[in-house]
């Protein structure tokens, strides 16, 4: 297709523009991209003077922020694991099964989980956690994470099983299939790639969450990388810049790792509600 | 194999009826088509059979078992769905396989068993590629050929060709009449296309509205459909239906259609009672049962031309008469139609079918046998 | 005689079952705190203290509290957080990331694809990456003397400002937006996407401006998104305690978003009972939007079904 000159200078236009919002996104975070690799601390962006990998050596030589991400990673992979094997159950149970009132506890649970956000419920929560005793441990943060996140996880695995047709379990029960080896053999392997999106997402909130850890954890050996970070903190409450940005450059990696396989396997189409 | 039955059987939805108190018997070996347009309850009844839909009264036979409210894996039965069902993470031999894999078969066994009917069905190279791998017509009879891999007591058929392109379509229709020779299986075969249940079927039944209409070979469907509505839906282009008006003089009824005679003949017993509910009649004639004639004959049609339609063997002529309403006739000559305006076409009274003011068909005396 | 039941892919009892796990986390952190929350506003329970074991039951004082004209709206009380809280929703939220996201997503419509994966890229790790990795970036990106906000401007000549500081309410207005407008981008991208493209294609061979395609076809035809859209961030913005680790709440009570409020009277001044009677009002505000959204979203489900 020709373009005529003002429809090329439109063009030109919104290019530059989407450029520049673009680099105005890009602004605050290229100075991870140099940080962590400068010996000096430069709180701009600096081109490294010298290029040095002596911020992650100290970074992994300081314990309570290596435990940090280990930390992390058991609360999300435990709290990942909770979520998407009871939200497709559940969300399979609300597809599939003829329970009465199933689209009343739908409505209800979407009512609920818009309405008791962290923020309103971190009070009763914070009791309810201290009341079982399970106060300072990863299980209650596991636990927390799971309730919270898991309407929002069941309503996106109830579309995606919503729209897979029945006739796959019913043919493997016509040909002699239980219903619970439909589910295992026919229909589980049929909604992985939901099953992977409420992973990826699941892992992703978890992981780089702030205040549910903060609240529930007191001791140090237990504190997630998003708390164990404080720890480059000097006495007087000013950062390391150097060690900071190290960590966070560490810290992020599985976010973005995340979001390179998701865009490379899905095109990134993320849909409502992926990210509360 | 085994007979499939149903008792009185209905199925309502809520409020909606669909499947009104059907009763049938399906014999061991018979292939039986279940026709009828959207909505009339031929999938509802099929899926019943499989134990997909459970019945809100009545009961299903299998053989000699009262299967109503049996769970589907405990059936014996196979059934070939609309959408095929393909699982998209196995390949064609485990897709096959899968009926054997639940029974408990070996690996090996079931492989082999698995490579014998995909053999059969000329898919056999293509076992170790997964179902987005192959063409419409091989995801076909992928999914024929898991119905077959194991012994099976009723075949059930959800409109499995109505996925496929028109040459494929043939294509399979035929292989299934093959089948269906030599493996002499019961099965029920739900379609909406006349032509395939006509080609494929050793009794049909057609369905409107939850009710079954006619059960009967297909020949007897064709030439005397006990309905208007059988009539309008099997055959294509479907019958002609003209409404006429039927008069006694002496011993012959005469029917007009505007006043103008189409047809007279002798009073037959089931005619006298006929009348007795209106004299508005119907007569249906097929379009392959016109032929060109003048406008002085018996039996006599005429009108306007509409469209003159070459479809290679023959030629679909269509003419609009006195009051609008649309006769279609095919024509095997080659001879040219008459371009002029006006043409007259008579029909052979024998295939003429008369239906009541209420649409049924009304029997003539003796009738030749089909 | 077998027992009549309608046969479904999935028993009752198996339903039940496959519920339950769910069930009950959903029950236990989900509804129980919602009614638990409203339980403790009516009493003085703290932290520490007597009172943390038995605490007494104080009516509706919390609440006289929080809504006392005396102190309402003094800033580090509860009004000046509810104000300051409607006013970062109303600019970072509505005007901020719902306007920016549009425009994102209308622009992605029409840029070469290999710009339109860098920019997106770009909104959306300020989307996705940890939320204390983001307050650190934009704390160095605003250092008065070092950062590169300040670093720019004094290279164009403009002076440099200590903004979270200075302009602290502004600063955490341009982070959320910022932080959020990847979401709305994404979400009137694929809104943009289910539109026909042979919808746009008559209007450019009826000679419509590119402009005139938005205002004509594409804005009407996703005002369902909208809607949508301008609900879920409005709860979710409402809600949010991020800014916290860029300005912990200051300087003096200035960026004290209700969240940030609501953290510090329970667990800074271990005032639980107030601590739930703000979190009350948090849900009962919730609530109002949540009821739009889903009778909003039944509306819309009625409209398809017909």
């Amino acid at each position: 297709m020709r373009l005529s000159f003002p429809q090329l200078l439109a063009r030109i236009g919104f290019s530059a523009l989407a450029a520049i919002i673009g680099i105005l996104f890009a602004l605050p975070l290229i100075w991870f991209i140099f940080a962590p690799f400068n010996a000096r601390a430069e709180l701009g962006i600096a081109i490294p003077d010298p290029w040095t990998l002596q911020n992650f050596l100290t970074v992994f030589g300081n314990g309570f922020a290596m435990r940090g991400l280990l930390n992390s990673l058991i609360q999300s992979v435990g709290g990942v694991i909770l979520v998407a094997a009871a939200a497709t159950l559940a969300a399979y149970a609300l597809s599939r099964s003829s329970i009465p009132g199933k689209s009343i506890v739908t409505y209800v649970l979407l009512l609920f989980s818009s309405v008791v956000s962290g923020t309103a419920a971190m009070v009763p929560i914070f009791l309810i956690v201290s009341s079982v005793g399970l106060m300072d441990t990863h299980i209650a943060v596991i636990l927390v994470f799971a309730g919270g996140l898991l309407p929002t996880a069941m309503f996106i695995l109830r579309d995606f099983i919503d729209g897979i047709p029945k006739t796959y379990e019913e043919s493997a029960m016509v040909a002699g299939a239980s219903p619970v080896q439909a589910f295992f053999d026919v229909a589980l392997p049929v909604i992985r790639p939901g099953i992977v999106v409420v992973v990826v997402w699941a892992f992703v909130n978890i992981w780089g969450s702030f205040l549910i850890p903060f609240i529930l954890l007191r001791s140090d050996d237990l504190m997630p990388s998003s708390v164990a970070i404080y720890s480059f903190y000097s006495e007087a409450g000013t950062p390391i810049v150097t060690l900071l940005a190290a960590y966070s450059l560490i810290y992020s990696l599985p976010v973005v790792a995340l979001y390179l396989f998701v865009s490379w396997k899905f095109g990134f189409r993320f849909f409502g509600g992926i990210k509360a | 194999m085994a007979s499939v039955e149903f008792q009185n059987v209905t199925k309502t939805f809520g409020t909606f009826n669909a499947v009104s108190d059907i009763s049938f018997k399906v014999a061991d070996g018979e292939f039986i088509c279940l026709l009828g347009p959207s909505g009339c309850g031929k999938t509802t009844s099929l899926r019943m059979i499989a134990g997909l839909e459970t019945p809100s009264s009545g009961k299903i036979m299998i053989g000699p078992d009262d299967v109503t409210h049996l769970h589907p894996k405990d059936r014996q039965i196979s059934m070939v769905f609309q959408d095929y069902a393909l699982y998209p993470h196995m390949n064609l031999a485990d897709n096959i396989a899968y009926p054997l894999k639940v029974r408990g078969e070996s690996v090996e066994k079931r492989h082999k068993r698995a490579k014998e009917v995909a053999d059969v069905l000329k898919i056999g190279d293509l076992l170790n590629r997964l179902p987005s791998q192959i063409s419409g017509g091989q995801q076909q009879r992928t999914s024929l050929a898991r119905a077959l891999v194991y012994p099976s007591r009723v075949y059930l058929f959800d409109e499995p060709l109505s996925n496929l392109d028109a040459k494929l379509r043939l294509e399979a229709r035929g292989f299934l009449n093959h089948l269906q020779r030599d493996m002499g299986m019961t099965a029920v075969y739900v379609t909406h296309d006349q032509a395939e249940a006509m080609a494929l079927a050793t009794r049909i039944a057609v369905m409107d509205r939850g009710r079954i209409v006619q059960f009967a070979p297909p020949i007897e469907i064709y030439r005397r459909p006990a309905t208007t509505f059988v009539a309008n839906f099997v055959g294509n282009p479907p019958m002609n239906m003209i409404p006429v008006e039927g008069t006694i003089e002496g011993e012959r009824l005469q029917l007009r259609a505007h006043g103008v005679l189409v047809r007279d003949l002798p009073i037959s017993s089931g005619i006298k009672a006929a009348l007795g509910k209106g004299a508005g009649l119907t007569l249906g004639v097929r379009p392959e049962h016109l032929s060109m004639g003048t406008i002085n004959d018996v039996n006599m049609v005429s009108g306007k031309l509409f469209a003159n339609e070459n479809m290679g063997p023959e030629k679909l002529v269509t003419f609009e008469r006195q009051d609008g309403g649309r006769v279609t006739a095919r024509i095997f000559t080659d001879d040219a139609v008459e371009t002029s305006e006006n043409v007259a076409f008579t029909f052979d009274g024998a295939h003429a079918t008369l239906f009541d003011a209420e649409g049924n068909r009304i029997p003539a005396d003796g009738e030749m046998p089909l | 005689m077998t027992k009549k039941r309608n046969f479904s892919l999935l028993s009752h009892r198996a339903g039940a079952a496959f519920l339950a796990p769910a069930a009950a986390l959903v029950g236990v952190f989900v509804l129980l705190p919602f009614f638990w929350v409203i339980f403790v506003s009516f009493t003085n329970r703290t932290l520490l203290g007597k009172t943390a074991l038995s605490p007494d039951f104080v009516g509706l004082q919390n609440y006289f509290q929080l809504f006392d004209p005396a102190t309402f709206f003094t800033r580090g009380q509860f009004g000046f957080s509810l104000i300051l809280t409607t006013q970062f929703v109303l600019l970072s939220a509505l005007v901020g990331q719902a306007l920016l996201g549009l425009l994102l997503a209308w622009l992605m419509q029409t840029i070469p694809p290999a710009l339109k994966r860098i920019v997106e890229t770009a909104v959306i790790a300020a989307w996705i990456l940890p939320e204390v990795v983001i307050g650190f970036a934009w704390f160095a990106f605003l250092d008065y003397d070092n950062g590169t906000l300040n670093m720019i401007l004094r290279g164009l000549g403009l002076p440099a400002g200590d903004f979270l500081l200075q302009q602290p309410f502004w600063v955490i207005v341009i982070f959320n937006t910022w932080r959020g407008a990847a979401f709305s981008m994404m979400l009137f991208n694929s809104a943009f996407a289910s539109i026909p493209p042979s919808y746009f294609q008559a209007a450019d061979v009826a000679g419509a401006s590119s402009w005139q395609k938005f205002r004509d076809i594409g804005l009407p035809l996703i005002r369902g998104h909208v809607v949508t859209d301008l609900i879920l961030i409005t709860m979710w913005t409402f809600n949010v305690f991020t800014p916290f680790i860029l300005t912990n709440g200051g300087p003096s009570y200035r960026t004290e978003l209700l969240s940030i409020y609501n953290y510090r009277i329970a667990f800074r001044e271990f005032d639980f009972g107030k601590g739930a009677a703000v979190g009350v009002i948090i849900m009962l505000i919730n609530l109002i939007f949540a009821l739009i959204y889903l009778s909003f979203g039944r509306k819309k489900a009625k409209a398809v079904e017909e």
